[in-house]
């Protein structure tokens, strides 16, 4: 007979030996750097690439945005339909984001097909019309779209957090308002087109099962344009943090669930603090074991879920906790988050816990370099942020270093209620 | 090609095993065939339910989260109208942890009064998140009532109405495990970084010894072929008007399954698809509109969703609609469009076939259907459409009298 109530041994995860798969370096012609990652056995590609073209550097709202949407949407030799149906064709996908410091243009397809997919994306990066028509359409759909997301609570709670945060004047803070559609100019569009993608500052990132002449094939498609060659303007962006603390929004009087939203600044990934606070983080409401999911979904089931991350931002970060919970119960599930920074504040956490969350992180860091798109992922956010190998190997130390002692004094340092924005949108 | 073992273990718990030493993790998945097609009408949302619950402790281990995060494992579950699915990911090494937890939870559960109290609450927070509190979201309440009138696809997986799950009492929870989580109900799928020799070993050491329990054979009643269109009209207080219909389709082993997802991609499948194309882009009647089903193993449903752009009518949007369907069954697509599908399709088979995850979890879902080697014949049966099968089934299927339609109508 086994014995069902002893658990089997294990391998301390923190033991593992993790290794970080190094990426080839090298670059095209023209300078344009280019990390890539050989692996896996699907015969799939990812090939991204990134611009120093998010709202960090747009002069009216929306621009950045607008205008990353808006490459694939025609070329002087192809309209966006024919553009669609090429990729689509080949069974790939061109996708495009922007973000604050950066956009991108990602393409997923298979391997064999790269020859006839390159040349066409660089045609999005030299030729791209912004079309009068297709601008148009652009604003009027999402226009409506916007429409729908201002019924949701959620939506209006995680815009209200980030201005409170870093001020609406803030590319981490600001959002977009109807206005902004009906102000945007096709010509805002073709300037930064030029200056931030035709002219831009790009890397590129490629990962999956490469193709033995993939730095030809790069080379061909991009090493000629006229990228990396002007330096992109030092812009700064002030932070300017609400002063008032506290809000209650009513977004919708028969709401039956308030989205809750307590937020702090925080400083970026360079601060000596960053990875010991990711740990504290994590008994906090990282994942599902933590504190603020035991109490107040396992507990007292008052939400589906709840949880605590720092926000993944190059300047500077905050340190977030986010739920949806029922409307009669927002203020106790508000009050609960307090009672658990409070309780990290004061006690030590005890060892068995200590030793779950550690095992924990590091598995699931072990869980996340698994397959050639999430390495070059790692990788990108490492690259993007300036930080080298070292930080992968320093934050492994962390966690496996990281006492009770020093838990209970970061909390100290950081789970300091007054310092938390506190918002619920009904 | 996905390549596997499958052996049974004694009490009928089918096992498959799926090498892949380039990874330093393992997945153990385990799915039971029951999902909401096979819950009582006046107890809806209870597999769902069931789902929260298998996390609130089993007979020996009063925690199933904390030794499998210890081991330093992620897991997850989710429910269909199907099927309920398992899953956890952890390093290869500590892959004993899985086992002991999950066989001791298809052993039996400790069924807390308190676990059920709670989860009841948290599931009534997850319909008010997704269903209640949100533009919209009763849609699919209303449309698979219109679209059903016997079969049980008619209510959907988190359940009719709040007040059904408030009413779970721990019986029904006992029943339902002891009827549906037995081990001749259920498909181990492991893979990752393991040996199929070892995994035959843990096979029988933890499961083993679960009795076997009684299979479990559905009786529903099919669908009846529909022979007149239905047509709903709601208003509720959103932005905009929408407009839904769908039409029934094959189950998921006919081969009209794999001609009708074709179908979707042709008309809903990215920006140069037909809808799209048509009513976003050229007439501007949509402010976005899809074209997708839901991979049912009974018949599904075809279906065609979008928002109006303010100002078009309910009718000139409808009518939009019904002439692009016209086309499709007037005319037979080119060779060109039917690659373009067919080259989509290769590449989501590739795509979703990347992870251990995703392969464990197909391969579960094929043993499910009845053969796991369905998991590599996929594409060879998308390859074989032909323009001609496309277009009778539009025919046959694209039919207004095998339809229904929800005119969702803005208060504003």
């Amino acid at each position: 007979m086994i014995n069902r109530k002893e658990e089997p041994a294990i391998k301390d995860a923190v033991d593992f030996n993790l290794q970080l798969k190094p990426y080839t370096y090298f670059q095209l012609d023209n300078g344009v750097p280019v990390y890539t990652i050989d692996a896996g056995a699907q015969d799939v590609v990812m090939v991204e690439l990134v611009f120093f073209a998010g709202n960090w550097y747009e002069d009216k709202n929306i621009v950045a945005a607008t205008t990353n949407y808006l490459l694939k949407n025609g070329t002087t030799k192809k309209n966006a339909f024919a553009i669609n149906e090429h990729f689509e064709f080949y069974g790939a996908y061109l996708n495009r984001n922007c973000y604050n410091e950066t956009a991108t243009i990602s393409l997923h397809a298979l391997s064999k097909h790269l020859p006839e997919l390159l040349p066409v994306v660089t045609e999005l990066l030299t030729d791209a019309t912004l079309p009068e028509d297709e601008l148009a359409i652009y604003k009027q759909n999402q226009k409506q779209r916007l429409e729908v997301n201002l019924k949701k609570g959620e939506f209006v709670a995680n815009r209200l957090i980030d201005e409170y945060l870093y001020g609406y004047d803030h590319p981490y803070g600001k959002y977009t308002l109807t206005g902004d559609y009906d102000a945007l100019q096709r010509e805002d569009l073709e300037k930064f087109y030029k200056q931030y993608y035709s002219e831009g500052k790009c890397l590129l990132f490629v990962a999956g099962k490469l193709p033995s002449d993939i730095q030809e094939q790069l080379n061909k498609s991009f090493g000629h344009l006229a990228l990396n060659k002007a330096d992109i303007p030092q812009i700064t962006h002030l932070r300017q943090p609400a002063v008032q603390k506290k809000y209650e929004v009513i977004n919708d009087a028969n709401g039956v669930q308030g989205a809750i939203r307590i937020a702090r600044p925080f400083p970026n990934r360079h601060h000596p603090d960053f990875t010991k606070v990711q740990v504290l983080n994590n008994i906090f409401g990282g994942f599902f074991g933590s504190r603020l999911m035991s109490n107040i979904r396992e507990e007292k089931g008052y939400t589906y879920g709840i949880y605590s991350y720092l926000q993944n931002h190059v300047e500077s970060s905050a340190w977030m906790v986010s739920t949806e919970a029922g409307r009669d119960v927002s203020r106790a599930t508000i009050e609960e988050v307090y009672k658990e920074m409070e309780i990290l504040r004061k006690e030590l956490v005890d060892d068995e816990e200590m030793h779950l969350v550690k095992n924990y992180m590091m598995g699931s860091i072990l869980g996340d370099l698994d397959g050639p798109f999430q390495v070059i992922s790692r990788w990108k956010n490492y690259v993007l942020n300036n930080l080298t190998e070292e930080y992968f190997y320093n934050s492994i130390n962390t966690i496996r270093a990281i006492t009770a002692e020093e838990i209970r004094d970061l909390a100290n340092k950081y789970l300091v209620a007054d310092e938390f924005y506190e918002l619920v949108v009904v | 090609m996905i390549h596997y073992n499958r052996f049974v273990l004694d009490n009928g718990l089918r096992v498959l095993v799926h090498e892949d030493t380039s990874t330093p993790m393992a997945v153990v998945n385990i799915m039971y065939d029951v999902g909401s097609r096979d819950e009582n009408p006046d107890k809806t949302g209870f597999a769902h339910l069931f789902e929260h619950l298998m996390f609130g402790g089993s007979i020996n281990i009063p925690d199933y989260d904390e030794p499998l995060q210890r081991a330093g494992g992620e897991n997850n579950a989710y429910t269909t109208n199907d099927l309920t699915n398992y899953y956890c990911q952890l390093p290869a090494e500590n892959i004993e942890t899985a086992f002991w937890l999950e066989s001791d939870r298809m052993l039996s559960l400790a069924f807390s009064k308190k676990s059920l109290d709670v989860q009841r609450k948290v599931v009534c927070e997850e319909f008010k998140e997704h269903y209640i509190n949100k533009p919209y979201g009763d849609v699919w309440h209303k449309m698979r009532e219109l679209a059903y009138t016997v079969h049980p696809y008619r209510w959907m997986t988190i359940g009719k109405d709040l007040s059904h799950i408030e009413n779970a009492q721990l019986n029904d929870v006992k029943e339902f495990f002891f009827k549906h989580y037995r081990p001749i109900n259920a498909i181990l799928v492991v893979a990752g970084n393991v040996k199929t020799e070892e995994i035959k070993r843990l096979a029988n050491k933890w499961f083993g010894d679960i009795p076997m329990g009684e299979k479990y054979v559905r009786h529903l009643t099919d669908e009846p072929v529909q022979h007149q269109a239905r047509v709903l009209d709601t208003e509720a207080d959103v932005p905009l008007n929408a407009f839904y219909k769908t039409w029934h389709m094959e189950s998921r082993l006919e081969k009209g399954y794999y001609v009708a997802d074709l179908i979707t991609e042709i008309l809903g499948g990215g920006g140069s698809s037909r809808l799209y194309q048509a009513l976003v882009k050229e007439q501007k009647l949509f402010s976005n509109i899809d074209c997708y089903h839901f991979g049912s193993v009974d018949k599904g449903l075809i279906t065609i969703e979008g928002k109006l752009v303010k100002g078009v009518s309910m009718d000139k949007a409808e009518q939009a609609v019904n002439e692009v369907i016209e086309k499709m069954q007037a005319d037979s697509v080119s060779e060109t469009e039917l690659q373009k599908v067919k080259n989509k399709t290769e590449s989501i088979i590739a795509f979703e076939d990347m992870t251990i995850m995703s392969r464990a979890n197909s391969l579960a879902f094929y043993e499910l259907l009845g053969d796991p080697d369905l998991m590599n014949k996929e594409l060879e049966k998308y390859q074989q459409i032909t323009a001609g099968d496309i277009l009778s089934y539009s025919k046959s299927t694209l039919d207004a009298a095998n339809s229904s339609t929800l005119h969702y109508y803005s208060k504003n």
